[in-house]
């Protein structure tokens, strides 16, 4: 299925949130994930399904002011 | 522990919180936050971009030294990206607290304070331990604690522009209006005797970055941070005396040769 991560269409077969973290190769970083505008909680991920045109943020720690 | 700083509960010795953006390499900036003794560094979350793996090392050096993590919402220009950036913070830091920025104006990076407020009062309500960047107003500043921030952080001068205190005067009403609220100069320091001017005027602590981060040698300014820090500190709790418009002369008087002639 399609999606848009980070701004970017991408063709991915993951189902859950988890998967996708996995699948676009974050599984050994922590990362804060939001489907369509909503937080997904680490908590959350494996229980929430991703779905055709859905627009993900994987987002991960960045140096900061 | 003597002159100790308190921050929503979490007691500090360092009065210096360093923000880890823009240093020359990963190595210089884990340098600069030891040799600064600052307890609290400031992060952010981001996109990857692609093939980076800065983020990545970033990370993992930031934990190694032990520091407190302070996330922020840069780049926020309205309460809702503000909102939705700390709960994504909260869920990947761990931690409740939250350097609010909500950015009114693209030229001088200037909160927009209804914003602010705005932000701040529903992340108090979602339990955030909320760190405001504000301006010198007293009137915002009483609406933020209203809504429960109990840390003010007002600017001294624009975001990176290293400009120092651009309005001593607001910051010394606003200084003495708050006598016991946490108050942290954030942005516009340039050189540690800005700093130091800061916490000569009774300011707890300075949230820094840039002044250190584009310092011909970072690691050798945030030394100075330090100490300028420091010696600021001690003279407020010194006590200065008081400015004189006409000079009085230190050696005595009394005594003086050859004042019968």
């Amino acid at each position: 299925m399609k999606l848009i991560v980070n701004g970017v269409e991408q063709q991915v077969t993951a189902k859950t949130m988890a998967e996708l973290v996995t699948e676009m190769g974050y599984e050994d970083v922590p990362v804060a994930t939001a489907r369509n505008q909503t937080v997904v909680a680490k908590r959350n991920r494996e229980t929430t399904d991703i779905q055709e045109g859905d627009r993900i943020e994987i987002l991960i720690p960045m140096q900061g002011g | 522990m003597a002159d100790a700083l308190t921050l929503y509960g979490t007691t500090l010795q360092s009065r210096l919180m360093l923000g880890t953006a823009q240093y020359p390499s990963p190595a210089i900036l884990a340098e600069a936050i030891k040799i600064s003794k600052a307890e609290i560094v400031t992060v952010s979350l981001r996109r990857e971009t692609t093939g980076g793996t800065g983020g990545r090392e970033f990370w993992t050096m930031i934990k190694e030294l032990g520091v407190h993590v302070l996330p922020n919402t840069a780049g926020c220009h309205t309460a809702k990206e503000a909102i939705l950036t700390a709960e994504l913070a909260r869920d990947v830091f761990d931690t409740d607290w939250i350097k609010l920025e909500v950015i009114g104006h693209a030229d001088t990076l200037q909160p927009d304070v209804f914003g602010l407020v705005d932000g701040a009062r529903e992340l108090t309500a979602q339990g955030f331990k909320v760190f405001p960047y504000t301006t010198d107003d007293i009137v915002v500043a009483e609406k933020l604690l209203a809504v429960g921030c109990e840390v003010l952080m007002p600017w001294g001068a624009p975001i990176g522009s290293g400009k120092g205190l651009n309005n001593r005067f607001a910051l010394k009403a606003m200084r003495a209006h708050f006598p016991r609220v946490p108050l942290v100069v954030d942005a516009g320091i340039g050189v540690p005797s800005h700093a130091a001017e800061a916490m000569e005027l009774g300011y707890d602590a300075i949230l820094l970055n840039t002044a250190v981060a584009k310092a011909g040698d970072p690691v050798q300014m945030a030394k100075g941070f330090a100490l300028g820090l420091e010696a600021g500190r001690l003279a407020y709790l010194a006590g200065a005396m008081e400015p004189r418009d006409m000079a009085v002369p230190s050696t005595p008087v009394l005594g003086l040769a050859f004042s019968e002639i």
